[in-house]
């Protein structure tokens, strides 16, 4: 089955490739939480970027607990989406970087983002990588599967 | 908006909107060919039926279970089933229906009209639907021809257009469909002619029958033939055929009444007629630029047309490499003269053939007889493994065409409620299984007998109780017992799987409406006209659903004698276990696992429990109780282990194939259809199978 491990790693870059943004969901003070974000990812699909400042609830739910899942799909709001669309969901660990890794993220940022540029540089935005454990794809409606992340 | 469209006032920007036949008709009827009046529904009408109903999602969902490309045959025949059910469940929009049936009213008042399909694309140079989509003949009254209209629409997506449009690589997504409302032309003379034969350069061809022409075209009535020559008209030949029916009007549709005998001596046309009749297919041919194919109808002395197309060799059905599955779509008639070959001829044949080749001590043989035993169970195998496919398989359509009738009439919320009414008392597979049951139980009630089995499990020397109690539930079962396992482990696997059986409560039995209550109110649908009809195509389903078990069960035997040959033969040469199929791999571990599943939803219910994937027969034997049978295709030789079964995936997809058959037969939970299922679930996986929606969720990974 390495043929279907391809297929499904192909079309999970496939789908990140074809988004900008998605949406992050997060935990905590007791309740669920979701903030759309733009995210660019690495091409081995082991981590993925986003950026927020420090003072959003989003930034103080993810340093609470840790962890995070990020929805990206293409729905385009027609009706077809119902068989049309696929859906991802990542979940793993999230980190705020810094030093090397700062620099290494920003710049794979900033090539998908490059509007970002401002913010990325603010003092007060944290550039956060998501490491992926685990990528669930949602395709025909109903049929999903699970890509373990390459470690 | 005004949606109907007389024929005599389509423009030439109407074309692509009104489908090739209805553009056919209108040209004739511009040209000056006597044609009966008409009017047609262009494919907006469509587009506002299934779009605001969502109708049109919904196909695309149905069609978009798995990739189109991967699916079988017949798994597209069910989803033609299901869609063809959306659209008899569906009413038209407020709206859209009192416009439209404001417009019929007015134009054909209380006439009696055919309501055609036309779609576009349809009737072109090198695209033909001939005969893939529907038409009804002696439709009257708004109401009743709205009905009809939408059962055209929903002939849009029939398993025969479906595939048809995949081998044009049309967009399934963007089909859409206009229909032809025409005043019925009661001709009393009907036929085809080609201005061209399709596979003779030089001549013309002229079909004809007494009555309309339905019978003529979908092969219930023989026509007689004239051959002319294509330059002169001059008549060359003429078949003349067996006359004995015509198909007429009936008070709602049409039907086959036979000919008086005066008219089963006269040929339906003379030969001046003959001419007239190839005289217009050659009229339309100089009008429309290349060779046509006409059909036609004398109402008095005067030939009128009702319909003209192209003629494209080859597209009558024997196009394209699955051109077998449209062979499928049998006529009634055919399909009872097919379930006489097979109830009379064919089945005793086979279960003779396999009695004759069981009589045989593989192991007393020398080498040379053994191998003159295999060469043979490889041929009978090999020949009914033909017969299974020519002959059986399409008798299964039996099956289908009644769910079609049932479900045009009864409307059901589910489409496939009409397989309870199919379920015989008795089947093959489900009575063999019930001996076995039957010899479980007594051991549930035994312990001294069971623990002696036991025993006899670990050890056979010492338990001759157990011993005598496997020799006769053995014979009981007859040449069924080594399903279990071949040669002298016989008794040792089957004291194993017995044990098995107690360890869960006696199987259950189907449950839902019982038959009688389904029958009567099926038969209550029709009229003392078509009762008998009604009657006798529930017995014709009955006997094509019970093949799909018998025909399995016996040429599973003759599949494990030659599969008995192929291991002894293997066994002198040395070789381990060789000659069964290949094995299930197990795979390396993956990047990738399944999370949740989808194929088709064959058998309700819920289940949860542990997977145990089959390749092979010795991947039943450690089969547990309360286990989910994972497999490509159960085989007759499979199904035994049903009854310990909590639920069943399977691979291969369709409603009607043998999985599916048995698991609605336990009233077990069955997914089929679920591309991988048998590489992506492994042995010891925790699976919940939705047999309500068609979905497998895998938790944990063994």
């Amino acid at each position: 089955m390495k043929e279907k491990d391809r297929e499904i790693a192909e079309a999970v870059r496939r789908l990140l490739e074809s988004q900008r943004v998605g949406v992050l969901g997060t935990y905590g003070a007791g309740s669920p939480y979701c903030s759309l974000v733009g995210f660019s990812f690495e091409p081995g699909l082991e981590r993925l970027y986003f950026a927020t400042t420090r003072a959003t609830r989003k930034f103080a739910n993810l340093r609470e607990t840790g962890r995070v899942a990020l929805l990206v799909d293409n729905r385009a709001n027609r009706e077809e989406d119902l068989h049309e669309a696929s859906a991802l969901t990542v979940v793993g660990p999230v980190k705020e970087l810094a030093g090397t890794e700062r620099e290494r993220g920003a710049k794979v940022h900033l090539a998908r983002h490059p509007s970002l540029a401002g913010f990325l540089e603010s003092p007060t935005t944290a550039l956060l990588a998501l490491e992926a454990e685990r990528y669930f794809l949602v395709r025909r409606f109903q049929e999903v599967m699970v890509l373990e992340a390459a470690r | 908006m005004t949606f109907l469209l007389p024929f005599d006032q389509l423009t030439e920007e109407d074309r692509r909107r009104v489908g090739g036949k209805a553009w056919a008709l209108s040209r004739l009827a511009r040209e000056g060919f006597s044609v009966p009046r008409g009017a047609v529904l262009p494919v907006e009408a469509y587009r506002a039926y299934v779009g605001p109903t969502g109708l049109r999602e919904r196909i695309l969902l149905e069609l978009n279970r798995k990739p189109f490309e991967s699916m079988r045959w017949e798994e597209m025949w069910d989803a033609a089933l299901r869609i063809r059910s959306l659209f008899l469940k569906t009413p038209l929009p407020a709206p859209l229906s009192a416009a439209l049936r404001c417009e019929i009213e007015r134009t054909f008042g209380d006439r009696s009209v055919a309501v055609r399909s036309s779609a576009p694309g349809e009737d072109s140079a090198g695209a033909s639907f001939a005969g893939l989509h529907e038409s009804f003949l002696n439709v009257r009254g708004a109401d009743s021809i709205l009905e009809h209209v939408r059962l055209v629409w929903a002939s849009l997506w029939s398993d025969g257009a479906l595939l048809y449009r995949q081998e044009l690589k049309l967009d399934v997504a963007e089909s859409a469909m206009a229909v032809v409302i025409q005043e019925l032309a009661e001709g009393e003379r009907s036929g085809v002619a080609f201005s061209k034969s399709p596979v003779e350069e030089e001549v013309s061809l002229v079909e004809a029958v007494w009555g309309l022409n339905q019978g003529l075209v979908d092969g219930t009535v023989a026509p007689d033939r004239w051959v002319l020559d294509r330059s002169s008209g001059t008549l060359r030949q003429h078949i003349g055929a067996e006359r004995l029916d015509a198909v007429r009007p009936a008070p709602r549709g049409t039907r086959k009444v036979p000919l008086p005998p005066e008219l089963r001596d006269r040929p339906p046309l003379e030969e001046g007629e003959v001419v007239r009749v190839w005289t217009l297919s050659m009229e339309a041919e100089n009008r429309f630029g290349c060779p046509q194919d006409v059909e036609w109808t004398f109402l008095g002395e005067r030939p009128f047309l009702l319909q003209a197309r192209p003629v494209t060799t080859g597209t009558r059905g024997e196009a394209g490499s699955r051109a077998w599955n449209l062979s499928l779509r049998r006529s009634f008639e055919n399909l009872k003269l097919l379930r006489e070959k097979i109830e009379r001829t064919l089945i005793p044949a086979l279960v003779k053939e396999a009695e004759d080749l069981s009589g045989v001590q593989l192991q007393s043989l020398e080498d040379d007889q053994l191998e003159k035993v295999l060469e043979t169970r490889e041929e009978a195998l090999a020949r009914w493994t033909k017969v299974y496919w020519d002959e059986f398989i399409p008798f299964a359509h039996g099956a289908r065409l009644f769910g079609q009738v049932y479900n045009d009439r009864l409307k059901p919320e589910d489409p496939f409620r009409f397989i309870d009414l199919l379920r015989p008392e008795k089947m093959v597979g489900t009575a063999r299984n019930a001996r076995l049951e039957e010899a479980a139980e007594r051991l549930r009630q035994d312990p001294g007998l069971r623990a002696s089995l036991a025993a006899f499990r670990e050890s056979p020397a010492e338990t001759a109780a157990a011993q005598r109690f496997l020799e006769a539930v053995s014979s009981d079962l007859g040449k069924d017992t080594d399903l279990v396992l071949a040669g002298q482990e016989t008794l040792r696997a089957l004291a194993g799987f017995l044990l098995e059986m107690t360890e869960r409560p006696a199987s259950r039995k189907p449950s839902g409406e019982s038959r009688e209550v389904l029958e009567r109110a099926f038969l209550d649908r029709f009229g003392e006209e078509e009762r008998r009809f009604a009657e006798e195509l529930l017995d014709l389903a009955r006997a094509s659903y019970r093949l799909r078990d018998e025909d399995n069960i016996h040429l599973g035997r003759i599949q494990r004698m030659r599969d008995e040959a192929r291991s002894e033969a293997a066994r002198r040469r040395g070789e381990a276990s060789a000659g069964e199929a290949p094995g299930y791999q197990r795979p390396e571990p993956d990047r990738v696992r399944p999370r949740q599943l989808v194929g088709q939803p064959a058998g309700p219910g819920l289940a949860r429990g542990t997977a145990r994937v089959v390749g092979s027969r010795e991947d039943l034997l450690g089969f547990k109780a309360g286990e989910i049978l994972v497999c490509d295709a159960i085989d007759p030789n499979m199904t035994f282990v049903v009854p310990l079964c909590a639920g069943i995936v399977e691979r291969r997809g369709g409603m009607l194939v043998h999985g599916a058959i048995i698991a609605r037969e336990y009233g077990l939970p069955c997914v089929t259809g679920v591309p991988d299922a048998t590489a992506l679930i492994r042995s010891g996986d925790t699976l919940t199978v939705d047999g309500y929606l068609g979905i497998v969720v895998v938790h944990d990974q063994g």
